[in-house]
């Protein structure tokens, strides 16, 4: 039984750590600015799906109010630069 | 010693937890591999949202099944809550912006009923006629 948990929590950390590496890559690379703030985001949801492991690796409670932090605030970010995309490349200036 | 069914009821919580994070962890990893395969910024948006929502809910699912306390979970509701009211509000502002700077392929959209829309509000500005006009109502729709 404890050696089935270790083996899922081993899979579990390799899962977050590649699709945290992911979109990693896609910050770095992105093309345009939308796709860096879209890989952003699921970085940032990845740091509180983390968050949520170690507490129950270590049987603790204590990183909940971090959740709920950056549950609240991730948005204010992505808005932001939404807006700034949307105001920068109007549509008369594209080809259509 | 004979396994108790208390004890039985604590390994089997234990394995429904770290099913759990397994599913949750699954998700991001998929939304890993969305944006680096997916063409353009509205597919990777599509897979972004995997793990926001439903890796979430895993996540604090396996958390409450851990801690076994009711002040856990009414700790862990606001999380969802709060994910849940956000995330659809960005991934909209991300869209729009997405749809307006023409970032996807032409050929990935079988039906764009937003183009019609706007097809059809530019013939009716047309009708009024004059520039000013356009410029005017342009500036209004697209604020």
């Amino acid at each position: 039984m404890t050696l089935a948990l270790t083996i899922i929590a081993v899979v579990t950390t390799v899962f977050f750590a590649a699709g945290a590496l992911l979109a990693l890559y896609r910050i770095v690379t992105g093309p345009s600015i939308l796709d860096r703030v879209i890989a952003s985001d699921v970085l940032l949801t990845t740091t509180i799906l983390v968050l949520g492991a170690e507490m129950v690796y270590n049987h603790h409670t204590r990183t909940i109010p971090i959740l709920v932090v950056i549950a609240a605030t991730a948005v204010f970010g992505t808005i932001a630069v939404a807006r700034y995309v949307s105001k920068q490349d109007k549509p008369e200036d594209q080809p259509r | 010693m004979i396994p108790t069914s208390t004890m039985i009821l604590d390994d089997a919580l234990d394995l429904a937890a770290a099913v759990c994070l397994l599913l949750g962890a699954f998700l991001t990893l998929a939304a890993g591999i969305g944006l680096l395969r997916f063409p353009d910024a509205l597919s990777r948006l599509h897979a972004a949202t995997k793990p926001q929502i439903l890796g979430l809910l895993f996540v604090v699912t396996a958390v409450a099944l851990d801690s076994r306390s009711w002040t856990t979970l009414l700790a862990l509701i606001p999380v969802l809550l709060f994910q849940m009211f956000t995330a659809p509000i960005s991934a909209h502002m991300v869209g729009r912006a997405g749809y307006r700077t023409r970032n996807f392929k032409p050929g990935t959209l079988l039906v764009d009923e937003l183009e019609e829309a706007v097809d059809r509000a530019s013939e009716d500005e047309k009708a009024e006629g004059g520039l000013a006009v356009k410029k005017s109502v342009r500036k209004k729709s697209g604020k």
